[in-house]
Order: structure tokens, then sequence, then C-alpha cells
């Protein structure tokens, strides 16, 4: 097992990638490091499937090179990369058993029968198979089939990571979170680098250390779920996780305050004069609502109970505002205020999160 | 340390499989290009006939025409009795085609959506069909035809090779209908659609590709047929095929002319392949043939 | 998918019924009332019972078309298939030279089949015919029209060039259907060309092949116009099949009786075959799944 470091990778799907729209991959930069459970999080298109086979060796990089640990990979096949791949539909081979399908790798690279025979039985124990091992592959159902996938991923000791492309997108919902939570298991025990691709936050912050978010063929941020949520680097990550997403609104921003429509909004941060595309972004978890309090003016549209929360929808000169309204605290149709929490609101310039001048003290 | 050297052992042996790889895509070119070959050589001999008058085919030998002439095309293209025939031909191979897929369509489309009375049976009995050898069915149809005065028509021919046409188009669409979802037809019923303005508004257009395949292999069956239509016909209805072979028996062999005609048979069979090349591979996947 | 119940679901197939029963079920029964009737002419038939049966059964001469068309379909299969198959494995996937092997390779499957026989009638004669030309100058005594052994290879050859683009076609259409992600975990799996070939490819292609291998024993069981153009059944009765041998007792001879109890045999033993052929390869695939 090792680090594995994309470095200074791009690709492109054309032959002569002449502007920046050719790549399905952006220059990016990262590491990921050994043992960790990561996702790789994005909508449908950004790339993400891309990185995974770059990764896996089933596509090379037009740019860029694979370290794993030291040794570079880049023009090394798949099967010499020791990476194990869980694809989107479930790929066993239909004519042979289980146990046939996890000795199918170790057959190939012609291993003692005993070790195969030993390990395949480990092996089945791990994913909770093995009474099922002499049945045809073909029968079983699609959780039972990603599992034997998993497994003939796992069954290769010398595996410097397992890949999964969006596991679950074909299994029953009762039995996602089982799938999950049995990936979390098998994860903790022998710690391998298992890289998860979806397009599910929850799926994605449930499962992973550390969630790499892609959007148009970028890397815009990687963190722990929490930084995610808290300080969203770049407006697509605010508005994919959390639901809803984060309130983006275009603004003048000078000093230690934002213009917007007119109305002057405080700010945590101190920033110099920005230009381009400016706009403030706040969570609806960290927007106050009150009647003729202070604030921005609102009107409420409407209110949705969701449960163990309520999400009201305001209308604030045209452009939509949500909040967030904890269990306990009341809401009446007739509120008109809203206040923004200074210290949660975050700067973006074409997108992307500035940092500002932290003050000392108000008054100095 | 050793595990490096494993993977950089691992890889020389598959650098040498990707070498090893490497001849095998240009074998499979090689493959293809000998059959392409194998496939068009008979096909150039016939045009090379065509375009060479009777004396040069029969006294000297070849590869081009030393004296290229279109002699035997403007021979067929200004004989009635030949340029008629591919005239016939056209007309049965087309009513063929819209009697089979019009009665197949609402047939199929029983069979993909509904469980009834002897449907199994019956679906299986169609298909026997299919397995009937034209040679078993040439008397009769000679005699049943003559007797309700249809020999010689073109209805005659078209319905005839409906014997095996139907079955396949039943067969090729029911394929496709399978693959809609029931879904659709609920929702348009509680739209308020009849079911005649469903099937031909939503549902025609949703299996277009499948109605597109089985007018191809339709089309392409009564085509390339003979026995049937050359026993149905005499003069008025009588195929292109059927006037070569009646011409080589009769003229003694003008092997020029024949060839020519030979190759303007290919003429219509190869346009409409261009036309629905697109369609072939995925109309073989989807349905059946 | 579950489907309804529902009876007037018949009234969608009537056309259907209609249609063949016009074409199919009327001449059928002319056939099966001929079979068991006699003739002196002048449309007096009487009762014959199995008579002609008997004959047709009892026949040497339709015993060895029998014999002739089994062998002859025999050779077919085993050399279509596989071909088609590799040839089918050879094929682009992407590209425009995949729109120009498909058209290129439909092509024979479009021409009327007596032309079919022509193509090879001018291509395979000695005198006038690139192939015959060729092999008899590079010294090899080949004449499709005297030696026994020619004709039937030039038939076979003959049927090879027709057919088993059909074959190819079908089972191209079965391996683009693989969803890359069965390549891929090959690749991961560090299979062989061949094992992916036989583990992803060849149980794939199982339900494309079978129509395949159906269609083409019926196909080839029935063969008629092309040996027809081709040899007229010779030399001798070399090349004399069930269908050609049909025609002439049929339609040649109008021996109405013992051409009708012919069919019969004929068309049954077709659907005993093909029955056994579907069964067998059902259970096949049944016995891989259990």
């Amino acid at each position: 097992m090792a680090r594995i470091h994309l470095s200074n990778l791009a690709h492109s799907y054309s032959a002569n990638p002449t502007s920046e729209a050719d790549y399905a991959l952006k220059r990016l930069d990262l590491v990921w490091d050994d043992g960790s459970a990561y996702a790789l999080l994005g909508p449908s298109g950004c790339g993400k499937t891309t990185l995974l086979n770059i990764i896996s060796g089933l596509i090379t990089p037009s740019e860029g090179k694979i370290l794993f640990g030291e040794e570079d990979v880049t023009h090394l096949p798949t099967a010499a990369r020791n990476i194990a791949q869980v694809f989107q539909f479930p790929v066993v081979y239909d004519t042979m058993t289980v146990r046939e399908n996890l000795a199918f790798p170790l057959v190939n690279r012609g291993a003692d029968r005993d070790y195969v025979r030993r390990r395949v039985e480990q092996i089945a124990d791990m994913i909770g198979m093995s009474d099922v091992l002499d049945r045809p592959a073909k029968r079983l159902t699609a959780d039972a089939k990603q599992k034997i996938s998993l497994g003939r991923g796992m069954v290769r000791e010398d595996v410097n990571a397992i890949l999964f492309d969006e596991p679950l997108t074909v299994i029953d919902p009762h039995m996602k979170w089982e799938l999950r939570t049995q990936l979390k298991a098998l994860h903790r025990e022998f710690g391998h680098t298992m890289i998860y691709v979806t397009h599910d936050q929850t799926e994605a912050l449930t499962f992973a250390d550390k969630v790499v978010v892609m959007y148009d063929g970028q890397v815009v941020q990687t963190g722990t779920p929490a930084e995610l949520f808290e300080r969203p680097a770049h407006t697509f990550v605010g508005y994919f996780i959390g639901s809803p997403g984060m309130n983006v609104l275009p603004a003048r921003v000078e000093g230690t305050s934002a213009m917007v429509e007119g109305v002057e909004i405080p700010l945590g941060a101190a920033y110099p004069a920005l230009s381009g595309k400016v706009e403030i972004g706040i969570r609806p978890e960290f927007v106050t609502l009150s009647k003729d309090g202070p604030g921005l003016p609102v009107r409420v549209e409407r209110i949705e109970d969701v449960g163990r929360h309520r999400i009201v929808r305001l209308a604030f000169f045209g452009r939509e505002i949500n909040v967030v309204v904890p269990e306990g605290v009341s809401v009446s149709k007739d509120m008109n205020r809203v206040v923004l929490e200074p210290e949660r609101i975050g700067v973006y310039v074409e997108d992307r999160l500035v940092e500002g001048q932290m003050m000392q003290g108000r008054a100095a | 340390m050793a595990q490096a050297a494993l993977v950089q052992a691992q890889g020389a042996t598959l650098a040498r499989t990707k070498a090893a790889a490497g001849p095998r895509v240009k074998t499979s070119a090689v493959i293809m290009t000998l059959y392409l070959v194998f496939l068009l050589l008979p096909i150039y001999w016939l045009l090379n006939m065509s375009l060479k008058d009777n004396s040069e085919i029969l006294s000297s030998f070849s590869l081009w025409p030393q004296d290229l002439t279109f002699d035997n095309y403007r021979t067929i293209l200004t004989d009635a009795s030949w340029y008629m025939g591919y005239v016939n031909s056209m007309i049965y191979v087309v009513l063929n085609t819209v009697i089979s897929v019009s009665v197949a369509l609402p047939a199929a489309y029983a069979f993909s959506r509904y469980r009834f009375l002897g449907d199994k049976h019956l679906f299986f009995w169609l298909l026997t069909n299919r397995m009937a050898p034209p040679a078993v069915f040439a008397l009769p149809f000679f005699q049943l035809y003559s007797s309700v005065g249809l020999f010689d028509t073109h209805i005659a021919v078209a319905l005839a090779h409906c014997l095996f046409n139907v079955p396949l188009a039943v067969w090729i669409l029911e394929g496709f209908m399978r693959g809609v979802p029931k879904e659709i037809d609920e929702t348009a019923y509680i739209d308020g659609y009849s079911f005649p303005r469903f099937f031909v508004r939503i549902f025609m257009p949703l299996i277009a590709s499948g109605i597109g395949v089985a007018a191809f292999f339709c089309f392409m069956f009564s085509w390339v047929e003979l026995l049937l239509s050359r026993t149905l016909t005499s003069v008025d209805a009588k195929p292109i095929a059927a006037t070569m072979t009646r011409t080589v028996s009769a003229s003694g062999l003008d092997w020029g002319v024949l060839a020519a005609a030979g190759i303007l048979t290919i003429v219509p069979g190869a346009l409409v392949i261009w036309f629905v090349r697109n369609y072939i591979a995925k109309g073989f996947a989807l349905g059946r043939v | 998918m579950d489907k309804t119940v529902n009876q007037k679901a018949w009234f969608l197939v009537l056309p259907v019924l209609v249609l063949v029963a016009f074409s199919a079920v009327i001449p059928l029964m002319t056939v099966v009332n001929y079979s068991f009737q006699d003739t002196f002419g002048n449309n007096v038939f009487f009762w014959a019972g199995f008579e002609w049966y008997e004959e047709v059964l009892a026949s040497e001469r339709i015993r060895d078309a029998l014999g002739r068309q089994i062998l002859f379909s025999a050779i077919i299969l085993a050399i279509e298939v596989p071909l088609g198959i590799l040839i089918a494995l050879c094929m682009p996937r992407k590209g425009v030279w995949v729109s120009v092997c498909l058209v290129l390779m439909a092509l024979p499957l479009l021409i009327p089949w007596n032309v079919v026989g022509t193509i090879w009638q001018v291509f395979a004669r000695v005198d006038i015919g690139l192939l015959g030309r060729t092999l008899s100058e590079l010294g090899i005594d080949y004449n499709y029209t005297q030696d026994a052994l020619d004709a039937w290879i030039t038939i076979i050859v003959m049927d090879v060039w027709h057919w088993t683009s059909l074959v190819a076609l079908l089972a191209y259409a079965g391996l683009v259907s693989i969803p890359s992600a069965y390549y891929q975990a090959a690749k991961i799996d560090q299979a062989s060309r061949w094992k992916v070939f036989r583990y992803i490819e060849l149980p794939k292609m199982q339900g494309v092949l079978l129509i395949a291998i159906l269609l083409r024993f019926m196909d080839s069981f029935m063969i008629y116009t092309e040996p027809f153009v081709l040899t007229g059944g010779g030399p001798g009765n070399a090349t004399t099949f069930l269908s050609i041998d049909l025609v002439k007792t049929a339609i040649g001879q109008f021996d109405l009786g013992p051409a009708a109890a012919f069919s019969l045999i004929y068309f049954l033993v077709i659907l005993l075959i093909s029955w056994v052929f579907y069964t067998v390869m059902v259970n096949l695939e049944k016995k891989e799944g259990v």
C-alpha cells in the first residue's frame, strides 16, 4: 500500500486540446493518503469517473504523472497497479460460481491452489458470503453481486487502493445503508485506501474521512465533511452540499461591509476592494428571521416543515433566500426581517472564496 | 523495496503483453480486410463482366474491361420486358413490407402487453411459419391464388411473402415493444388518450427504430426471394429475379446482360443498407432477427 | 414485465391470424389433403391412406437427398458460426470504419438469391470466371459442373460468402452491448484475451448466437435457389437437396400425392430439429444457471 500522488495531472479526450473547455479534467495536484477513506463528490459529467479511471490505469492522462509512493506508474497498465475497482453496475462472471469469481484474479496471476482456496474462503467470510460460495453468480441479487466485485478486489493482498464508481446506483434503498455500513467496517478493519465516487452527498458525507468535491473538471475543495459545510471554498460546494444549499447573493464588498441591493450587510472580516463577479454566501442555518427587527427587508413566501426543522423561503428584491428554523423557534407569515451572522458570511470572487483580514477589534 | 521490484517485474511482463497486443490489433484488421475482399471480389467480377460485351467476355480474360461498354445496361433500361421486372419487384416488395408491418404492429403490442388464452402457443405457431420451407408452399399457393383469380398479380406475391415476413415482423417488434415501460401506456390512458390515438401518436414514435428494423428485414426477405414469386407470376407481375432465370434459358447465354441485370438488383439493397446503416447494429442488438 | 390478462387482445392479433390463415393454413390443408389422396387426372381424387408416406419414406432418392441436406447444414453451421464470431471480434468498434464494414458486410444479404447463384456461376466458371480460371491456371483440376466434390465445395463457399455476415452482424450486436465495465474489470483481474472471450464475450453472446444458429440451420435446410441456379442439383444428383428434389417432384412432374407427403415430412423434420436445438440450448443455459 502506498500514498497516491496525482502530480500536475490533466486529461483531454481530444487529441489536440486547444482551449480549457477541451479538458475533461483540468490541471490538478492531489495527494491521497494511505489508508484513508475518500469520497469523490460531484454532479454527473464533472470528470470524477475520468479521474478514477486515471488512477486505476484504464485511461492514460494526457499530461502529468501518477505516483504510487515514490514510483511513477503513469504508464503502467491496470493489472500492474494492484488497484481494485467496483463499478456502477455489478460486474460478475456469469458462468462462474461465486468461488470461481473470487478466485479469478488470483488464478490469473498463477497463484498456488491451496493458497487460492484459503484466501477465497477468508474473503467470503469477510463479505459474508461463505454460505453461497458454490452457487452460480448469475442468479444473485444486485447487492450480492456488488459484494462479489468488492471481494474480487480485496482477494489480492497487495492491493494499493479500492476504487468505487457509484457502487450503490442499482442497489435497493434499504440495502444501501447496510452495504455502506459493511464497507465502513471493512475499511476500519483492513485499512485499505478507498476512493468512493458518488453524486450523492449523504453517501459521501457518511462514508468518507475526507471529501473531494469536483465541478466542471476541477477539484474545487478537499476537506472533512465539517469543513465543507462550514467553509465552502467554492459557491458550487456551498450549493451542492447542504439542504437547502447556501444562499448566494451578488454584492459589492468594501472593507467590512457588503452592499446587496442597496442594503448594507456587516461582514466578519475586512476585504480590499474587489472586482469581477463578487458574491456573498451564507448557509440557511446561520440566518435569523424576525418581525420588524434589524436586518434586510424580506417577505415570507412559503414555510416548509421537513420534520426536525422548517425551511422558510423568503423573497428579497426578487431573489430567494432560504432560512432553516430549528425546532422550538416560532415562525409566522408576517415576519419581515433577516439578520445574517457576520462571521458565517463568505465572500466569493468568480465563485472562489476570498480570505478576508480578521479584525482585531471593532473599535480599532 | 521488494514490492517495487515486483511491481516493476510485473510491469515488464505487461509491457511485453502490450507489445504483443499491438500486432493483434493489426491481425484483426488483416482478417477483416481479407473477409471484405472475399465478399467484394465476386461482386467486382460481376461488375467487370457487365461492362464488357459478350465477345470480349468469351474471347479474352482480363481483370478489367479492355473495351468499356455500357450497352448491357442500355439494353436493360430500354427494354420493357427487362425494366418492368424491377418495377414489379419493387411494387410487391413495398406492398409486402407495408402489409407485414401494419398487421404485425397491433399483434406485437398484444403479445408484449397482455396475457390471453393461448398466447404462447399462438406466438410459437407464428414462428413455425418462419420455418416452413417455401418449396412446400409453392404448389398449394399456385392453386390457391389461381382459384381466387389472383395469379400473376403483385398482391399475390406480397401476400405469399407474408408467410415468413409477418412472423418475423411480429417477433422483431415484440422485442422492441417489451423495452418500452408499461407506465407510458397507463399515463396516456389517464391523460385521456384513446387506444388508436395513443398507439399512433405516442407509442409508434417510441419504437420508430424497431419499425425501421422490421421494415428493413421484410424488405430484404421479400426482395431476395425467388421461388414463390416466380411460381405465382407469369407475365404481368414477373419479378426481375425470374426474368433473369428465364432469359438465361431462353436466349442462350448473354453473359453481359445477365451480369448487368445482376448488378442492378444489388443497387436497391445497397441503397437501403446505406440509409439504415446506423440502425443495423442497434436493431440487431435491441430486437431480434 | 407483468402482463395483464386481457382476452380482448385477441382483436389485436386478429389481422395477423386472418392473414396467416390465408397464406399458411389453407395451403397447408391442401397439402395435407393431397397427401392422403390419389388421382388419375380430371380432378377426381380418392383416398390413398398412408400410401404416399410409405412411398416417400422408402424412397432411396429422397433419403439420399435428406442425407445430403443434413451433411450440408452441418458443414455450413460448423464453418459459419465460428467464422462469424471471429469476424465480429475483428470488427472495429468505433470510427468511420464501423459503418463501412457494416454496409459492405450486409451487402451479400440483400442480393436476390438467384443473383447470388449467378454471381458464383460467373465467378467460378473455368472459362470466364476469376476463381475457376485462377485455379486451373494454378494447375488444379477444378470444374464444378463436372466434379461432385468441386460442386459441393463451390456451394459451401458460396453459402459462406452469402450468410457468414448474418452471423457476424448478430455476434457483433451482442459484443457491442457488453458494458465497458466488464472489460475494465477483466483488465484489473489480469484476465488473458482468451479468458475475456471465454468468460465475458461468449456468455454475453449466447442469446444472439442461439438465434444465429437457429436461423442458419433453418435457412440452410431449406436452401433452394442458389444451388438451383449454380448447379441445377448436379452433376448427377450430387447437389440435389431436399427443396430442389421437392420442386422437381411437385412442379416438374406434378406428382401431387408424393410431393405433398414429402412436404409434410420435410416440414416436420425442420420443426423437430429446430425444437431439439432450441430445447438443448435453453437447457444448457439453465444448467449453467442452476
